[in-house]
């Protein structure tokens, strides 16, 4: 049955706290900044898509230079404290720790980040000082990594931005897309005051391009446009059964969880979850975590081609989530309108695909599950219409730009998951950047 | 099992670690906690006139997230009545019978004051006195101390006075606040001290509050200068030690060596350059007397290992391998070779040698990881790529002589061989 407030108050307070938590101590900070070694050139620098410089940062922490420590982090990413929290860090900067190679446990890089940030958050050190107006103006659609960015670094050169994020909260992804044990919606709402800190910067929310606001509109009133509307839409499964009730899409399920509060938030007792990526472990762990009894995750690939890091699935392991691998869903079989059963195809790997996995070939042969609750994680979808609609070129939804972040239309920029089709906030942070960069030097600003 | 009793002028003790004259050796509870933890002997805290003390008394300087890499202190002699201090070391004789006792003096400057107080020492049973002329702070303002120490004609008129009265070994201890310990080691061996020990602690300022701009250690606002020690002042030691025993006079004597040693390598390498024991302070200052443990075991497994039976079979070996300059052989050359299996390429010395050095690595890049590799033709054998690197026996040097035959400085210039030559 699927049901909400199956949990006493505090089993939900103690599921859902920090799953990464800070350094207890300035001690135990100082302690793991003073074990890295200030690489020259370093590997975990090159590995972070912002191009933090970490080895500097984590030096300032061990020379008592916090300030300096987060100017160091913020310089590069603007959302360093939130990505110190969801960052996939074991496949970049701490999977590149060259302690890695020693066999040594790799510089805890995402926790001293935390430790640096939260510090700066926490005291409100304005860290950036805004050029005096120059009277440009730009509109950023989307509040989420990207405009936030990308608005951060035009406001530091003295443009006027404006945000239209449809919305009422800021952080796009960041606040509704990620598991609530990573990051709070206090935090992500306290991150973007952070970062709206330096001025300049509008936000006008639950405005949506296509409804409220054109983007013709916005070209008029505005010097240049970027467009951070990320993704959105889950993939169907385009199986029978998949408008039965107690099918769910893994982003409002995890929207649910951010905007509602874990006791309104309905879940079944035997819940499945299709896929395997990082919001496909988010649903999963999260459904558990609100007393789901039982957790199935069905995957069509084997463990070698899945798109998650193993510490990923690792927490889904240890929140005691099942795990099959090579089975695609076939058939949502339901009784009076709502889901009962789903049938699984078993899988073999055939030859290579154009990612260069093996792609899945059906056996023929079937299993079924007895489940009351499906969700989709199979991928996110981008928003082909409204991009069609506002006649920006696209590849089947993905915004096309050249390598200045420039869309089709002159003077209108895009960047994050509405073009890469979605990638991790980091990745999204650095498209804000780049998006920034083009845009001045399409105004004519030296930065 | 190598032997590593020492005989120390008649000074018998079960290993060559003494406890240096110091807090730890200030009273008999925690002479007693030395002893049963294992230390061979101690030098009781400096005896004089009863002083006073001030709070607070120590600071220290930490590096890379260790603490007290050095240390420092504005303590002065005992501030414990005399008559106590005399009662405690003939207990702590009469419960430890085998290990040494030795007691550091400090008399006013007047001759009578040395022999009233050395009657008194000797009293005790105490095997040995040790001769504080090194303390650099508070005692050198009332003439005493290092300000005996610094001017060599009073330190050999102070220790002629005691050799006159003194019927047990003499050691003398040295101040390193001098341009040069020889020339006080000098007269104080030609006065007569049957030993000398080095070094005392080195006046510094260890850092300063950015608070209260006030330098550590901090007293009512106000600071003074310091002694120094610890592991940091190691290297300074072993240098003024050698000197010593370079010295045609004062290689006579044997000597307790003194100044940062922390382990039984720090131990073995003053006895290697001519120390017959050392004494420790700070080490245990920082963890207790159980480190005595392992300078025991490490020391007797070395010796071992190197077939050395006592530990006179080692003393003074190194010696020999400091030269002047001059002598070194110029032909000799080696290279930096990095091993590309170890290397972890962190790029440390690839940076190092680049902005500090001969420019002598190349580095190939790579995302993440850029792979390094020695420019021989470049590398001058400067060892500043395998001092930086991380990873242990990853950069070696590799010998490449010049040429098979030994040259030296003096030889090449009377060769007129070119300077340019690199």
């Amino acid at each position: 049955m699927i049901k909400p407030n199956r949990l006493p108050g505090e089993q939900y307070a103690e599921n859902f706290s920090d799953i990464h938590p800070p350094f207890e101590t300035t001690d135990a900070a100082l302690v793991e900044a003073n074990r890295c070694l200030f690489c020259y050139d370093a590997p975990c620098m090159k590995s972070c898509p912002t191009g933090i410089d970490v080895p500097k940062f984590i030096k300032q922490i061990a020379t008592d230079n916090i300030k300096g420590s987060a100017h160091t982090i913020f310089s590069s990413n603007i959302m360093g404290a939130g990505c110190s929290k969801v960052c996939p860090v074991e496949k970049l900067c701490e999977g590149a720790c060259v302690y890695n190679f020693m066999e040594e446990k790799p510089i805890s890089i995402a926790k001293l980040q935390r430790y640096s940030t939260e510090k700066a958050m926490a005291a409100n050190w304005q860290l950036f000082t805004r050029k005096e107006s120059n009277g440009k103006k730009v509109a950023i659609v989307g509040a989420g990594p990207a405009g936030l960015s990308c608005a951060h670094v035009l406001s530091r050169e003295g443009i006027d931005v404006t945000i239209f994020e449809k919305e009422s909260k800021g952080g796009g992804l960041m606040t509704y897309g990620i598991a609530a044990y990573k990051v709070t919606p206090q935090f992500c709402e306290d991150e973007v005051n952070y970062i709206l800190g330096i001025g300049g910067i509008e936000i006008k929310y639950n405005q949506e391009l296509g409804k409220n606001i054109s983007l013709d509109e916005l070209q008029k009133n505005f010097d240049a446009v970027y467009l951070g509307i990320g993704v959105g839409l889950a993939r169907q499964l385009e199986i029978p059964g998949e408008e039965l009730e107690g099918v769910e899409d893994a982003i409002k399920f995890i929207y649910d969880i951010r905007d509602k509060g874990f006791d309104k938030v309905a879940v079944g007792d035997k819940v499945a979850v299709i896929g395997m990526g990082m919001t496909a472990i988010d649903a999963a762990t999260q459904a558990k975590r609100l007393g789901a009894k039982q957790v199935t995750m069905v995957y069509r690939r084997t463990e070698m081609e899945k798109p998650c890091t193993q510490v990923e699935l690792d927490i889904a392991k240890l929140d005691g989530c099942e795990i099959i691998w090579l089975a695609a869903p076939k058939e949502i079989i339901g009784e009076n309108n709502k889901v009962k059963q789903l049938v699984c195809s078993k899988m073999i790997l055939g030859e290579p695909d154009a990612s260069g996995r093996r792609s899945p070939v059906d056996t023929g042969e079937t299993f079924t599950l007895d489940v009351d609750m499906v969700i989709k994680a199979a991928g996110q979808m981008p928003f082909e219409d409204l991009v069609n609609e506002i006649k920006i070129q696209n590849s089947k939804g993905k915004i096309s730009t050249d390598n200045n972040s420039s869309t089709n239309i002159t003077g209108v920029f895009a960047g994050g998951d509405a073009v890469n089709g979605g990638k991790e906030v980091v990745d999204a942070v650095q498209a804000g950047k780049d998006g920034a960069a083009s845009i001045l030097s399409y105004l004519g600003i030296k930065n | 099992m190598a032997d590593i009793s020492s005989n120390f002028l008649g000074i018998k003790s079960p290993n060559p670690f003494w406890l240096a004259s110091a807090p730890p050796t200030d009273k008999k509870i925690n002479v007693l906690r030395a002893f049963e933890a294992g230390w061979g002997g101690v030098v009781w805290k400096t005896l004089g006139s009863q002083v006073k003390n001030v709070s607070s008394r120590y600071s220290a300087v930490n590096f890379g997230g260790r603490k007290m890499m050095g240390f420092n202190n504005i303590e002065l002699i005992s501030d414990r009545p005399l008559n106590i201090n005399l009662k405690e070391i003939g207990e702590c004789l009469k419960l430890f019978p085998d290990r040494a006792m030795v007691v550091s003096l400090m008399a006013d400057n007047d001759k009578n004051s040395w022999h009233e107080l050395i009657k008194k020492v000797e009293d005790t049973g105490a095997h040995g006195l040790e001769l504080n002329f090194g303390c650099p702070h508070g005692m050198t303002e009332r003439g005493m101390g290092a300000a005996v120490g610094q001017d060599p004609e009073i330190a050999r008129m102070v220790v002629e006075w005691v050799m006159e009265a003194a019927h047990i070994p003499v050691i003398t201890k040295l101040t390193p606040n001098v341009h040069s310990v020889v020339p006080t080691g000098k007269a104080v061996v030609e006065a007569g001290t049957n030993a000398l020990s080095l070094i005392n602690t080195i006046q510094s300022i260890t850092g300063i509050d950015l608070d209260t701009l006030v330098p550590n250690p901090y007293v009512a606002g106000k600071s003074v200068f310091g002694g120094y020690c610890g592991p940091a002042v190691k290297p300074i030691a072993l240098k003024m030690l050698t000197t010593i025993a370079q010295d045609p006079t004062t290689s006579k004597v044997p000597v307790s060596g003194i100044g940062g040693v922390s382990t039984w390598k720090d131990a073995v390498e003053f006895l290697l350059l001519g120390a017959s024991n050392v004494q420790v302070c700070t080490a245990a200052m920082n963890h207790g007397f159980r480190i005595v443990e392992d300078m025991c075991e490490g020391m007797n497994n070395w010796m071992d290992e190197k077939g050395f039976k006592t530990l006179d079979d080692f003393i003074g070996k190194s010696v020999e391998k400091i030269t002047h300059w001059e002598n070194l052989d110029i032909n000799y050359h080696h290279i930096a070779k990095i091993n590309p299996d170890k290397c972890i390429r962190c790029g440390l010395c690839y940076i190092a040698c680049e902005d500090a050095s001969h420019q002598s690595i190349n580095m190939e890049y790579g995302k993440p990881y850029n792979t390094y590799t020695i420019k021989e033709e470049e590398c001058v054998g400067c060892n500043l790529c395998q001092l930086v690197c991380p990873v242990n026996e990853c950069i070696t040097m590799v010998e490449h002589r010049v040429a098979p035959e030994y040259l030296n400085w003096i030889e090449f210039q009377k060769r007129g061989l070119p300077l340019n030559d690199h």
